[in-house]
């Protein structure tokens, strides 16, 4: 990378130092495996092997490798249709999220979800859903089940600075005050409901305080910064799994792409992108950390960035060549045959 | 080999576009990300940006070219270690090169119908003791007995818990499962049911109560859109075995708020089976194969049967598979097809025209997704004359569906068109005459069969 550094505005918020120099460069291995991914996404939409609706999550990959970091495996996580760095987060297979992608048999959902509905019982990734704020009464629900199994499992629901204005995410943070569900609230703001900024859909725009009439806490926490989400999702995660009820975090974040790929971007400047994108980058803030902090040096990253790159490549190429799902398959799924 | 980039589409519509601009010149190391040139199409001015990194090798389609396809050449990108003289290995761009989609062409016909619905056991034949028992007894009984066999079954609701249910529907359940189990819910229609959604999702078996299915459209994008796609969404992965029961349709003089019909509205929708019992034993055993069916099952009570008593086979084991009509009344001389409510007043149709040498056979559907298409033909193919009563409106209702398949599976058998008794097409009024106008009543639906039986 040759951006300059320099330019970036001094953070005081976290301690990177007490990190381990191991769990950083993990942070910073997902985090550009979700951006690589999102860019040769990208790339193959604009080759026609991705149709539809494809909503990039480039910018934003602090949030979620954050906070997954402090989850546990059993931990189940659901978002909206922005998904896809939430699935790799959650450890799902680059492969078979490319090849839903491309509509091929080899995607998680054969084909037949496409970018905005994928699953993976396996990960305990609960979707990938398509109605703003839908994931939220459900990721209520998940977290529901797992109190009512006995276990001190959470559930993490991510959604949007758009979903915030959504009356069921409303009906969902009175049940889950009134019965002290597990679950995580995750309002990723990344400033644009599509072409909406939130002070012109949000009446009041300090979102973490929107669960302040159900007494659920809420804390802002800067989501271009991986270590500032961990730390943060330590603890909420922590007050949730103590049976303490839900939690509020809002990441404030950018998103450096369209809303989706067809996106002409007439609601915000190029400068503000490009502010973003040269100044509170979350990759590059996060390598100056492990370099500075003496961790790794630019070798081992190179590396890492090898490693990921083969990655994607290897992904890409599988989504290419997995077949279209069988006509078959069109007539199957629509009912469990008991 | 050096990369090529590519013109790309920018949205799925796109054949082609202006390369307005380069941002990037011959020679310029680029990172990926990196804006490297401006594209225009009709709608929008748009930025490539790079997905590799290395040294940009050479300009293909220069500033201000008017028209470039999709998925041609635009420019050759250095990786790595690569120097210029790669350039020249790579093929040099034509004038007008052309681009076909890579997108692969469908290469098989779908199938242009879904295959044979799987085979539905047989009702099993009761021969053990029966008790008399209202429909609300049946399907409190069911949801204890259901709730007793496996713990991951639990009840939600609006005041389904300490009030005992609205309609007394879920009476003594709280007492004997407590409030882990019997849950009463804010009214907050929308959540509870994308929760339970969420819930069933992640393990539980949920049956939600809604007080009435008129408060069901609050929750309709859960019902439709999280339990119903889900499972097809998911290519087989994430099921939702949960049930929607509540009353449905006319009660009495409550207005067009509280009395809809929306049997048509589900039984629209792949992904879902819809249920509509006239008897207790029926409202009993349907309801155990709803809880214990792996999808999301909605089931449609009626307010004016619950305190309605019949015989109901005594015993756990007592259930009736889902899928399968029921030939209430045998009869030679013209078919009746009803499900809920209206069974019992096509029962009494039946009555009169019997009355007046006219054998009418009454068939209760009881689901209506899967429709038991093969009972209403080969009711049809016996009488030669279909009547279908519903108490919701006739518009692409459930008779619809019926006529339709009669005329596609039975046509040559038909000695009258199908006759569809329905709801009146206005919005049900308050007034007790206008009331009892706008649904079918017992002298409408004998008065159809006696029509297509051409007596008067």
């Amino acid at each position: 990378m040759a951006k300059a550094t320099a330019r970036r505005k001094p953070r005081g918020k976290t301690k990177p130092p007490a990190t381990a120099g191991e769990e950083l460069l993990e942070y910073y291995r997902e985090m550009l495996l979700i951006r690589r991914f999102e860019e040769k996404a990208g790339q193959l939409y604009g080759m026609g092997l991705i149709g539809g609706f494809c909503h990039l999550y480039i910018g934003q990959e602090a949030v979620v490798v954050g906070i997954q970091s402090a989850c546990r495996p059993e931990d189940a996580v659901v978002t909206s249709y922005r998904d896809h760095g939430h699935m790799l987060a959650c450890g799902m297979d680059p492969r078979g999220v490319m090849a839903e992608l491309t509509g091929r048999a080899g995607g998680y959902s054969a084909g037949k979800g496409g970018s905005m509905h994928m699953f993976s019982r396996e990960k305990n990734f609960y979707g990938g859903h398509g109605i703003v704020a839908a994931q939220v009464p459900i990721g209520t629900g998940i977290a529901f089940a797992f109190r009512y199994q006995g276990t001190d499992n959470i559930c993490a629901a991510y959604f949007g600075d758009g979903a915030v204005n959504q009356g069921q995410v409303y009906e969902s943070f009175n049940m889950a005050a009134l019965w002290k569900l597990p679950v995580l609230y995750v309002i990723e703001n990344n400033k644009y409901g599509m072409g909406t900024s939130v002070e012109r859909a949000s009446a009041s725009t300090d979102l973490c305080q929107r669960g302040k009439a159900y007494g659920i806490p809420g804390e802002a926490v800067d989501g271009m910064d991986v270590v500032a989400m961990r730390a943060a999702a330590e603890k909420a995660i922590a007050h949730c799994r103590a049976g303490k009820g839900p939690y509020i975090l809002e990441a404030l974040t950018y998103r450096y792409r369209g809303h989706s790929m067809s996106d002409p971007a007439k609601y915000r400047t190029k400068e503000e992108v490009q502010k973003m994108r040269s100044e509170r980058d979350p990759i590059d803030y996060l390598r100056e950390l492990i370099v500075d902090g003496g961790h790794a040096d630019e070798d081992a990253l190179k590396q890492v960035d090898r490693e990921v790159k083969e990655i994607i490549a290897d992904a890409a190429a599988f989504a290419q060549e997995s077949p279209e799902p069988d006509p078959s398959e069109l007539w199957t799924d629509v009912l469990v045959e008991a | 080999m050096p990369i090529e980039i590519l013109m790309p589409a920018l949205s799925p519509t796109m054949t082609e576009g202006n390369l307005a601009k380069w941002l990037k010149h011959e020679g310029d190391a680029v990172a990926a990300g990196d804006v490297l040139a401006e594209i225009e199409t009709d709608k929008a001015t748009m930025e490539v940006e790079a997905v590799d990194e290395g040294v940009l090798g050479r300009i293909l389609v220069p500033d201000g070219t008017e028209a470039v396809l999709v998925n041609q050449p635009i420019a050759l990108l250095l990786e790595e270690g690569e120097d210029a003289s790669a350039l020249e290995s790579a093929a040099r761009p034509t004038a007008a090169a052309v681009s076909d989609s890579p997108a692969p062409a469908p290469e098989a016909e779908a199938p242009s119908a879904a295959p044979a619905a799987a085979a539905i056991a047989a009702e099993p034949d009761w021969t053990g003791a029966t008790v008399k028992a209202t429909v609300r007894e049946a399907l409190r009984d069911a949801m204890a007995e259901e709730m007793r066999r496996d713990d991951s079954v639990y009840l939600m609701g609006e005041e389904v818990a300490q009030y005992q249910g609205a309609y007394k529907v879920s009476q003594g359940l709280l007492d004997e499962f407590g409030d882990r189990r019997v849950i009463d819910t804010p009214i907050t229609e929308h959540g509870f049911a994308g929760l339970a959604v969420g819930a069933a999702f992640n393990g539980l078996r949920p049956i939600v109560e809604f007080m009435t299915f008129n408060f069901a459209l609050q929750a309709m994008d859960h019902i439709i859109n999280s339990a119903a796609k889900t499972l097809y969404m998911s290519g087989g992965q994430m099921g939702c075995p949960i049930v929607f029961r509540g009353p449905n349709g006319a009660a009495a003089r409550v207005a067009a708020q509280h009395s809809q019909c929306f049997a048509s509205w589900f039984a629209h929708c792949p992904g879902l089976k819809v249920v509509a019992p006239w008897s207790a034993a029926d409202a009993k055993g349907l309801l155990k194969s709803a809880i214990r069916d792996p999808n999301p099952v909605i089931f449609l009570e009626n307010e004016l049967l619950y305190g309605q008593s019949f015989e109901v086979p005594d015993g756990d084991d007592w259930t009736v598979p889902l899928g399968k009509a029921k030939i209430v009344r045998p009869g030679a001389d013209v078919t009746i097809v009803a499900f809920s409510i209206m069974v019992g007043k096509a029962l009494a149709a039946a009555e009169t025209l019997a009355a007046e040498g006219i054998d009418a056979e009454v068939i209760d559907l009881r689901t209506l997704r899967p429709l038991d298409t093969a009972a209403i033909v080969e009711s049809a193919k016996k009488t030669n004359r279909v009547v279908s009563v519903e108490e919701g409106w006739g518009y692409s209702g459930i008779g619809s569906e019926i006529a339709a398949r009669i005329m596609e599976e039975a046509f040559d058998w038909l000695d009258a068109p199908v006759s569809r008794v329905c709801g009146a097409d206005v919005p049900l009024p308050y007034a007790a005459n206008l009331e009892r106008l706008a649904l079918p009543q017992v002298e409408t639906i004998a008065a159809a069969a006696k029509a297509v039986c051409y007596r008067s």
